[in-house]
């Protein structure tokens, strides 16, 4: 053990800091890190949601051939590499704390939880867009070919033929974004919400222990685990499948 | 039906139909026989615009397809088009394979395309399959609803690109005696193929084409048991013999 260890083990570790951090106790100030976890979880729903269905238009946009499409297929290339290259929480300040500032009425007054979810979902639309992009682009040219044969327009193929395969073959790309974005969650402590992060950070401060880290950490990984386990699973299914097809 | 005049087609420098003329009659079924590479699959998949043809012209009831006002996807309604390698959405089952452009190119109501569809399925001898996916089907099966798939369309002509080629030898029996009965029904068909057998007893004409070329033209009896150019006598003394 390493010479400081005891005195980590009683600031990360101990059960009764852990469990005061856990439930709170309103009478000193404390945010109880359950409630603020209650936070993370409904945030990373709203967006991943938003995230799902910006994400896909953007890549269908993207991937358009229609030339009245132009403008808008230049603007999502644009959209994709910006906030990509961005690392999260500087847009997490730049909209958290820039909108507010700009003085446009009912736009700059909305709660930094709105800010938040918009920030969350710009950003990971971005990464969404190219996994969607990445699915669209490894549906077989020959499915192309016989839906266009049969007379489908151009939408119809896409939206009955191509989409459907293209996101069965992401899945699990998307689930690992999905597991980033539940971990990204935890950003939004610095626009001051009091997600668990936050909970903890509070606890931590007010009483110089640091076990309700610790509780926030496990709280984060009884969420992303199944996520991940999942995410395993259909990778798996998806290689036993193959190997099926090949032999 | 469909009048070819005069076709070229290229791919970058390299010219894979040169002049290709051809008339299709209603109810004919016309058989196009040639070596791989010789032209055939291009020639079909111009004729259903899938190719843009480089010269000449493609007549289709009377109306040029070369037309810019021409809409590509209408034409597509009325010439189906089966390939060598099925091409079934591996996503839909059986009869949603079927259904997906009477219902969503046609906008035709789900119960009335179904209840064709089922039809369809049972004089393919499928009736039993309509919820399985394709990959669950033997690729004579696959072929036979990928043909049922192009019928649904309730298509002018049906242009088949060598669809047995991709089978096990076991099962090209059942596709051919698939298109043996919709010939008899009077389907209007061209078909690509290196089945000369079947060629000489379902075809009403069989052309030969040669690196591009259309060598001769002939009816069926008279292709086989006395070509005119040398190219055929050629083409057919490496191929087994018929009767």
């Amino acid at each position: 053990m390493a010479p400081g260890g005891r005195a980590v083990r009683e600031f990360f570790l101990s059960p009764t800091h852990a469990w005061r951090a856990f439930i709170g106790d309103p009478s000193e100030g404390l945010s109880a890190i359950w409630e603020g976890f209650l936070t993370n979880i409904w945030m990373f729903i709203v967006c991943e949601v938003l995230v799902l269905i910006f994400g896909l238009a953007i890549a269908v946009v993207r991937m358009s051939s229609s030339p009245i499409l132009t403008p808008l297929r230049f603007l999502s290339t644009v959209y994709t590499d910006f906030f990509r290259g961005i690392p999260v929480i500087l847009v997490l300040f730049a909209v958290g704390y820039g909108v507010p500032g700009m003085d446009l009425g009912w736009i700059s007054q909305q709660s930094p939880t709105v800010y938040a979810c918009i920030s969350l979902t710009i950003t990971y639309s971005a990464y969404v867009a190219e996994v969607y992009r990445a699915g669209i682009n490894s549906v077989a040219t020959n499915q192309l070919v016989a839906a266009r044969a049969i007379g489908l327009r151009q939408g119809a193929t896409m939206r009955y033929v191509v989409l459907p395969q293209a996101v069965r073959n992401v899945i699990p790309p998307l689930l690992n974004d999905f597991i980033s974005l539940q971990k990204d969650t935890a950003l939004v402590s610095t626009l001051g919400i009091v997600d668990a992060t936050q909970a903890a950070h509070i606890y931590g401060s007010l009483n110089f222990n640091f076990a309700g880290y610790t509780v926030a950490s496990l709280l984060f990984l009884l969420l992303t685990i199944p996520m991940t386990r999942l995410t395993d699973r259909l990778i798996n299914r998806d290689r036993v499948k193959r190997l099926a097809f090949i032999s | 039906m469909i009048e070819l005049h005069n076709v070229h087609k290229q791919f970058d420098q390299r010219t894979v139909l040169h002049g290709v003329t051809l008339e299709l009659q209603p109810h004919e079924v016309v058989c196009l026989l040639g070596t791989s590479g010789s032209g055939k699959s291009t020639l079909l998949r111009c004729i259903n615009l899938l190719d843009r043809i480089d010269q000449g012209d493609i007549i289709f009831q009377g109306q040029s397809l070369l037309d810019d006002r021409i809409d590509v996807d209408l034409v597509r309604r009325h010439i189906g088009i089966v390939f060598q390698a099925f091409n079934l959405f591996p996503h839909l089952n059986v009869l949603d394979n079927i259904t997906l452009g009477p219902q969503r190119a046609l906008g035709r109501p789900k119960h009335e395309v179904e209840s064709e569809a089922r039809e369809l399925l049972g004089r393919i001898g499928l009736g039993t399959r309509s919820g399985d996916y394709p990959d669950q089907l033997s690729g004579g099966q696959q072929q036979r609803v990928a043909i049922a798939r192009a019928l649904a369309m309730q298509p002018d002509v049906l242009l088949l690109d060598e669809v047995t080629s991709a089978l096990d030898p076991t099962l090209v029996g059942e596709v051919l005696d698939l298109l043996s009965d919709l010939a008899l029904q009077g389907t209007t068909m061209l078909i690509a193929t290196h089945e000369m057998q079947f060629a000489r007893d379902v075809a009403h004409r069989v052309a030969l084409l040669d690196a591009g070329r259309l060598v001769e033209v002939a009816p069926a009896q008279q292709f086989f048991d006395s070509p005119s150019q040398p190219e055929t006598v050629d083409f057919l003394s490496r191929v087994p013999k018929t009767q």
